[in-house]
């Protein structure tokens, strides 16, 4: 496993090399790809884009570190990221949020058990007219309630058990 | 009559046949047969002011790039986090390439080099939509080379950020797209100068709505623009309405509407019948909120008429609060959004955010003192006009205008006496 050298990033990783005047206004799609490679931002994937970037680690890392979408650690297949600000808390997010975590038996940014949901709260994600709501995977899912959420739950399970595609 | 929300009447209209039969790239045309300066002019003359929350002129911002510099950039402002905000996802979903179009007569205008749009990394899947449309653009020959065969070139990127409220600030915007924290720089320089713009080069920062604006008045003329709305406050605005309405939602109405309208009308009125309208924040988490009285309802929701409220339009995120809302749960809640989002750079934000959520906490909890109320809005007060950016002052309005106008909602929650006092 790697990025580099890896022909399924390799016209991406020169996508955005080429669509920036310095390399390092890359740091931040390359992070992304690490993401996707590893499941999270783990140590090998920051010395990669360090090495692409003509950055040191420590460099990439506090990049990593900093924004909320980088993860620093391994989560579920599933990540879901609950809005709980203010106009969705207005609207039931923080008993949707508590309810999820209950179903799932998992503590704030815990993972279940079999490695297939990872549930956090997080701040505002513009959908505030369609609450409560959540981002599964970076992808909105909304107007949610007990009955949908337990469907979903259902058919990311389903999901999850198909052999891989491609 | 939608200038911005044109998916709401017109089908299809982010696809991009739909969106020429309508119009579309007319405005961008007109401004390739014009001088540079002439479309600032125009714009100048609309009267439109940033839509992201600080109002200034577009036009006057423009003509601040020095027109000698060799290299100039536009980058687009689609960080679109502030609490209760969400106008910009809905044009960039449903009607993408006006929003393009206008980010390339702005760019035409300045003789920008690139235009770079800056999307929070939530809107994942709008950047994949917006990167699809930027290529058939480019193969329309609208986008890149000699556009449109008027021997102006311009590139058009997208650049996703990675959740982080702080870089809708455009500094910061500037910082993280140049692959650096995303953190508020010193100013000047400005970013409109040189040496204070992305890649220290002279730069225009235009947020999503306020850019989608300008094919309408290239294409309408400043006048048609002009006419919409207030003298202070041209063309339409588009109010995010959340929390306790019936029919939350974006409402694109002319900046001269009242509140009333926006909210009985279009909103529906209160979410539960046999529950009043006890407050709104007007302009997200950010700006001062406002008990709801016949005097605010009646408002315009204009730059000029919410100052004489004692708040401000800003991004115009109205979040609507009921008469069972406590106003201590509220100033939490936004406390906990800007401790989360303050940077770290400055250090009346970084600590004040932080003890406020303290001592906010205490006063839910009901460990809290009198003394607690005064001394979380003393800190709050110290945290006004002490940052380099913005962050610092919208932290500290959820504290200073909810005790101001809601003091029975902290003093129900702490002991008649000062045990803890100082």
């Amino acid at each position: 496993m790697a990025i580099i050298g890896n022909p399924k990033y390799q016209d991406r990783i020169q996508h955005h090399l080429a669509k920036y005047e310095t390399k390092r206004s890359a740091v931040m799609p390359l992070l992304y790809l690490v993401q996707e490679e590893y499941g999270w931002v783990n140590q090998q994937g920051i010395e990669e884009v360090a090495q692409i970037l003509d950055l040191d680690p420590t460099q990439v890392k506090s990049i990593a570190g900093f924004y909320t979408m980088y993860s620093e650690k391994p989560k579920g297949k599933y990540w879901l990221q609950v809005c709980t600000d203010l106009p969705c808390a207005l609207r039931g997010a923080d008993e949707f949020h508590a309810w999820l975590k209950d179903e799932l038996g998992v503590e704030e940014g815990g993972t279940t058990d079999d490695g297939m949901f990872t549930v956090e709260h997080v701040m505002c994600l513009a959908a505030c007219d369609k609450a409560p709501m959540l981002q599964c995977n970076f992808h909105y899912v909304e107007n949610l309630g007990q009955e949908k959420m337990r469907e979903l739950l259902a058919q990311w399970r389903e999901d999850a058990a198909q052999p891989a595609k491609g | 009559m939608h200038i911005l929300l044109r998916g709401r009447e017109i089908n299809n209209i982010d696809k991009l046949e739909v969106y020429d039969k309508y119009g579309g790239f007319e405005g961008l045309k007109k401004s390739l047969s014009m001088k540079p300066s002439e479309v600032i002019d125009q714009m100048k003359a609309s009267g439109l002011r940033g839509r992201g929350g600080a109002g200034f002129p577009t036009g006057v911002k423009w003509s601040f790039i020095p027109q000698h510099e060799p290299v100039k950039y536009v980058t687009v402002n689609a960080d679109e986090s502030e609490t209760g905000t969400f106008k910009d996802r809905e044009i960039m979903e449903k009607n993408p390439y006006q929003l393009i179009e206008g980010s390339l007569i702005c760019a035409y205008a300045i003789q920008a080099k690139a235009v770079y749009i800056y999307l929070r990394g939530e809107f994942w899947d709008i950047g994949t939509q917006l990167d699809d449309c930027i290529e058939q653009l480019r193969d329309k020959g609208y986008v890149g080379k000699n556009i449109m065969g008027s021997g102006y070139d311009c590139e058009v990127y997208t650049h996703l950020g990675a959740g982080a409220y702080i870089c809708g600030e455009e500094s910061a915007l500037l910082n993280s797209l140049e692959g650096y924290l995303g953190q508020p720089r010193v100013r000047p320089p400005f970013p409109a100068q040189k040496g204070g713009g992305l890649y220290k080069e002279a730069t225009v920062v235009n947020n999503v709505e306020t850019l989608a604006n300008c094919p309408f008045i290239m294409r309408e003329g400043a006048e048609a623009f002009k006419a919409i709305g207030t003298e202070q406050s041209a063309g339409n605005k588009v109010y995010c309405v959340s929390g306790h309405v019936k029919k939350p939602g974006n409402y694109e109405l002319p900046m001269s509407t009242t509140f009333r309208e926006l909210l009985y009308d279009h909103g529906g009125g209160p979410l539960y019948d046999d529950r009043a309208f006890k407050a709104m924040l007007p302009s997200g988490g950010s700006g001062p909120i406002v008990p709801l009285t016949d005097e605010v309802l009646d408002t315009p929701m204009s730059y000029e008429h919410c100052a004489n409220i004692g708040t401000i339009i800003g991004s115009a995120s109205i979040i609507v609060m009921d008469e069972s809302v406590d106003m201590t749960w509220v100033a939490s809640k936004v406390t906990k959004f800007f401790e989360h989002e303050s940077c770290g750079k400055c250090t009346p934000c970084r600590e004040g955010t932080y003890w406020l959520d303290k001592v906010i906490d205490r006063i839910l909890d009901g460990r809290g003192t009198p003394d607690d109320v005064k001394r979380i809005a003393d800190v709050a007060e110290n945290m006004q006009g002490t940052t380099l950016c913005a962050l610092g002052d919208f932290a500290a309005n959820p504290i200073i205008h909810t005790i101001k106008h809601f003091p029975d909602d902290f003093a129900q929650h702490v002991q008649a006496t000062s045990a803890g006092g100082d």
